[in-house]
């Protein structure tokens, strides 16, 4: 660990940490995306090939956490920006957190059906 | 330069130190690169500045296009089922929906290039790792920036 570090827990390094964590993933997935993305210019059967796999229950599961880690980052991104150039910001970091981790929760019970629901037809039939 | 400002609790802080408050609540810490006689004139830039006003910048508009995005590739219409060529081939008819998507690519790449370049001067310690680290960085990053504007401009629906 560097020395001169300032890691003090609580809500304000912690919405830090998950920030890195989740917008590192986001990366990895969006190189991923554009490559399978690209195979539009090989051919329509190859494209689709790939993207059946995308409509599996296990990767359905793997979309509503790409959903989840992309929420994430783009509420707890608009507080860091409020942090920034709101003069209260940084007053209020700690209930801005707990309105982005309230506004995540309500999101991801909303897209329970939207991205599981064709799971869950294929797995115990519609 | 720090990216983002992380205030601490001001009640964890130590009393003796008077200085610290609810509207101030980190400690004085002197700049690490503070100017010295032997400090290159010519390296220093705004380059940190300019990227950190970028990732606020296109932050805000990455939170529209890509919820957006997801919104009509995971919700509407089925959600995923009914992602397809022919699907694509709809949606990049349209002018509208290619620049949305080239943007979408442009600045998420550069966001999370950007990104990723932090993570690893913060966590890369040794100068040749950060070095090689960046330069992979870079070389991905304008690999799928190219491929995926060429594959938006290129697009072909009669491809067979």
């Amino acid at each position: 660990m560097p020395a001169g570090t300032l890691y003090r827990g609580r809500e304000g390094m912690w919405s830090w940490v998950a920030h890195r964590v989740t917008g590192v993933l986001i990366f990895f997935f969006l190189f991923v995306h554009v490559l399978d993305t690209a195979l539009v210019r090989v051919s329509p059967e190859d494209y689709d090939k790939v993207v059946s796999t995308y409509k599996t229950p296990i990767v359905s599961l793997l979309e509503y956490g790409l959903v989840a880690a992309i929420l994430f980052h783009a509420l707890n991104g608009l507080r860091i920006i409020a942090v920034d150039y709101w003069t209260q910001g940084p007053r209020y970091q700690k209930q801005m957190f707990w309105t982005v981790m309230g506004l995540w929760v309500l999101l991801m019970l909303g897209a329970i059906y939207p991205v599981l629901g064709h799971a869950a037809r294929v797995l115990f039939g519609s | 330069m720090a990216t983002e400002v992380t205030p601490t609790d001001g009640v964890e802080l130590p009393s003796s130190t008077a200085a610290y408050g609810i509207d101030n609540p980190a400690p004085v810490i002197e700049p690490p690169r503070t100017r010295t006689p032997r400090t290159p004139r010519a390296t220093r830039t705004n380059f940190e500045l300019y990227g950190w006003l970028f990732m606020r910048l296109s932050g805000v508009v990455l939170v529209v296009l890509v919820i957006g995005h997801l919104i009509i590739q995971l919700v509407l219409d089925g959600g995923v089922t009914k992602v397809g060529f022919a699907f694509v081939a709809g949606r990049w008819a349209s002018p509208f929906w290619q620049g949305w998507d080239l943007v979408m690519l442009w600045l998420a790449m550069l966001h999370g290039g950007n990104g990723l370049r932090t993570v690893i001067n913060d966590y890369a310690e040794q100068a040749n790792t950060r070095f090689w680290l960046k330069a992979l960085l870079f070389t991905a990053v304008a690999f799928t920036i190219v491929l995926g504007s060429l594959v938006i401009f290129t697009f072909d629906p009669n491809i067979r």
